[in-house]
């Protein structure tokens, strides 16, 4: 019995530190993996940082106001006037559709007849 | 384990036979035994403390040589700890309330030189002196073979010029990381941002700190890596900046003014939605203070924080709310308002010399601008009461807004305080203060009467102050204030829908001698809009202006800083999302026909 006990436990011992020199070098990996991924997040925020400095550059108002003054022509862009402010009930929507059969839709006083063949439909019925 | 026995039968027989007492034997045998005992144990103990002793060592050694190594090595940034905005530590961004960037960082480079491994420096120099302008090819070749080990040549550089340095390819010219501050829209804002500058410098990083402004009041939040994420966001609109900075800065050209100041404030929650001082600067480029003469002259001075000056009628308003609100007049009292009126040797006239008396009402005093009718009233208040007033306004202290020059913009108050102060103050000459103080008076009267205190952070809140006056007063006050506009001496800012209430001041500048300047004045148009309800404060103020349209050059605010600020409302109000409201045609009264 005890022979048993004793192999069982070298083979364990030797199981758990090929175990253990496994797991060492899978999390060196990791951190050198993590190191670089957080040095490519460093870069890609300061990119970005970048990035958003020339966009509140290219749109600094004086630089947007010298556009609108040289575009005047094709776009017709003033300031804000206080009298461009409007009622909603002064905005012009489009006229309701009234289907035929509901109420205000105009009678028919002058009915043409249309005949003729039906050349846009395909033979399967289908519309070309 | 076999006990021996105490009392061997064989010995105590053999020893009862020779006449022997046998307890003798019995304690020789007991005796042994815990000899034996004692010996085992202590054996045991040795044993015990050894390893004891065995651990300790192991453990301490283990703790020093930990301590060696963390003493011993180069600091390293924990690799496995979950890493936030910290992994690129840098100053946080300024924002305006919108998320709209008023300063940044930018990574750029800085240039040195090491001239001990400098192949060519005469090369070096000339080529040099052709990327950058400002260096002296003789001086920087002088510099390079002096014998130092050492040189900066520039703190920061552009790409381009990085890549022209890198082709003159000499081993002895290296290059240092460098977060600089950009702020990307040039001179707007510039006096409220202030500018940053590199404190303790090394070759691989600098620090950057704050040396005027908001950069500087809020040095240590900007700085927070804890912080470094999350932008500061500032009560400020860009778009309201440049519409404000653009019309203040034309109309300073049209009327020939040396400078210019405009505060545009909620009266709800103190924001300070634009503030603006003209001549601007560029806080990418901040200049040197001056050395030599005024300071006010230079560009870094801000005008609207730090500029103290007599603000003149514009304080009329507070004497009329002070002695409203005390009870002694109602808004149609007739007080006295003679011209000229005399006390002691000093004589108080009028405007151009008029006389509005002999009796005026408290509204028309105001609407019209009596000198000698707000002194009448503070003499009605004394001076007790009247400095009381003002200084639960704010006109004795610094303004607490967060710039780094607030602090130092105390009023100018006077230490002695006799009848003649008391009059001259009532209609605001010879006490001093910036137009902030003024902006946030002026809120506190359009806020109903509870005190608003200006900040320049977004996310304020409808601001619970202490009451200075009474919410009567107060609406007495704006319909005065709406009665200048509409048919006062500021009728040239009546935008239509706005219902903009407000009141001038005209005062002359203080010259060396102890006098005034006739012809140099400082014009300021305080105001509130929409009267009814008021929701923005508008300051403008203009140093030395003169209109000169007409026959002769005209100095007072109604034909300077009144139409500036009419016209910054009609601009700015539609941008913060003001409806024009029309106003109620007067009651039309009767009218004496005859047929």
């Amino acid at each position: 019995m005890r022979p048993v006990f004793f192999v069982l436990s070298f083979l364990a011992v030797m199981g758990l530190a090929f175990w253990a020199y496994r797991e060492n070098y899978a999390t060196q990996a990791a951190l050198r993996d993590m190191g670089r991924l957080q040095d490519e997040i460093a870069a890609l925020r300061e990119a970005l940082a970048l990035q958003r400095a020339e966009w509140a550059y290219l749109n600094r108002p004086d630089r947007l106001r010298e556009l609108a003054t040289l575009n005047f022509d094709r776009l017709g862009l003033l300031p804000l006037e206080p009298t461009q402010f409007g009622a909603a009930a002064q905005v012009a929507y489009p006229a309701p559709v009234i289907l035929p059969g509901e109420d205000g839709f105009p009678a028919i006083t002058d009915p043409v007849e249309v005949t003729g063949q039906t050349t846009n439909t395909a033979p399967d019925g289908q519309f070309p | 384990m076999i006990r021996t026995p105490l009392r061997p039968l064989a010995r105590i027989l053999s020893a009862r036979q020779k006449g022997e007492n046998p307890d003798t034997i019995e304690r020789e045998n007991l005796r042994l035994r815990h000899e034996a005992m004692r010996d085992k144990s202590r054996a045991r103990a040795e044993v015990r403390l050894l390893f004891l002793s065995l651990g300790f060592l192991a453990a301490f050694t283990t703790i020093g040589a930990r301590m060696g190594l963390l003493a011993a090595t180069e600091p390293m940034e924990p690799r496995s700890a979950a890493a936030g905005a910290q992994i690129l530590a840098t100053r946080a961004d300024i924002t305006d309330r919108n998320g709209r960037i008023l300063a940044t960082n930018m990574q750029t480079y800085a240039l040195y030189a090491q001239p001990r491994d400098m192949v060519d420096p005469a090369r070096v120099s000339r080529e040099l002196a052709k990327i950058f302008p400002e260096i002296d090819p003789v001086a920087m070749e002088r510099r390079l073979t002096d014998g130092r080990s050492f040189l900066w040549i520039r703190r920061v550089m552009s790409p381009e010029q990085m890549q022209r340095v890198h082709e003159i390819g000499d081993p002895g010219l290296l290059f240092g990381p460098r977060e600089m501050r950009l702020y990307p829209n040039g001179q707007l804002a510039a006096h409220v941002l202030g500018g940053a500058s590199f404190g303790a410098e090394g070759v691989s990083s600098a620090e950057v700190i704050g040396t005027a402004g908001i950069e500087k009041a809020l040095d240590a939040r900007l700085r927070d890596p804890a912080q470094a994420g999350t932008p500061l966001e500032l009560s400020l609109d860009l778009t309201l900046q440049a519409a404000v900075e653009e019309i203040l800065g034309t109309g300073m050209t049209m009327l020939n003014a040396k400078g210019a100041a405009a505060i545009l404030m909620d009266v709800k929650t103190g924001e300070i939605l634009s503030l603006a001082s003209l001549p601007a600067f560029d806080p990418n480029d901040r200049p040197n203070p001056l050395v030599k003469g005024e300071p006010g002259d230079s560009p870094l001075f801000n005008r609207a924080v730090q500029g103290v000056y007599e603000l003149g009628s514009t304080f009329k308003i507070f004497t009329v709310a002070n002695a409203l609100n005390l009870g002694l007049v109602e808004p149609d009292t007739m007080v006295d308002a003679n011209a000229p009126r005399r006390w002691g040797r000093f004589t108080i006239k009028e405007f151009q010399n008029k006389n509005y008396g002999p009796l005026l009402s408290v509204e028309n005093v105001i609407v019209k601008s009596s000198n000698v009718g707000t002194a009448n009233l503070a003499l009605m208040i004394g001076a007790e009461r009247q400095q009381a007033f003002l200084q639960s306004l704010g006109f004795f202290d610094p303004t607490p807004v967060e710039l780094v020059e607030a602090p130092g913009a105390k009023p100018i108050v006077p230490k002695k305080w006799p009848d003649i102060t008391t009059i001259t103050t009532s209609y605001g000459h010879g006490i001093s203060a910036s137009p902030m103080h003024l902006a946030a008076a002026y809120a506190t009267i359009a806020n109903g009467g509870v005190k608003v205190t200006p900040t320049l952070l977004h996310g304020g809140v409808p601001q619970n102050g202490p009451r200075v006056m009474d919410e009567e007063t107060a609406r007495d006050a704006m319909r005065m204030l709406r009665g200048v506009v509409a048919h006062g001496t500021a009728t040239l800012g009546d935008v239509e829908g706005y219902q903009v209430a407000g009141k001038t001041g005209t005062a002359e500048k203080p010259n060396k001698a102890g006098g005034y300047d006739t012809d140099k004045v400082v014009n300021t148009f305080a105001s509130m809009f929409p009267a009814d309800n008021p929701r923005y404060v508008l300051v403008v103020t203009l140093d030395e202006p003169v209109e000169t349209t007409g026959s002769e050059p005209r100095r007072t605010a109604g034909w300077t800083a009144v139409p500036v600020a009419g016209e910054i409302i009609r601009r700015a109000a539609p941008l913060l999302g003001l409806r024009p409201v029309v106003e109620p045609p007067p009651v039309d009264e009767l009218t004496a026909v005859s047929n």
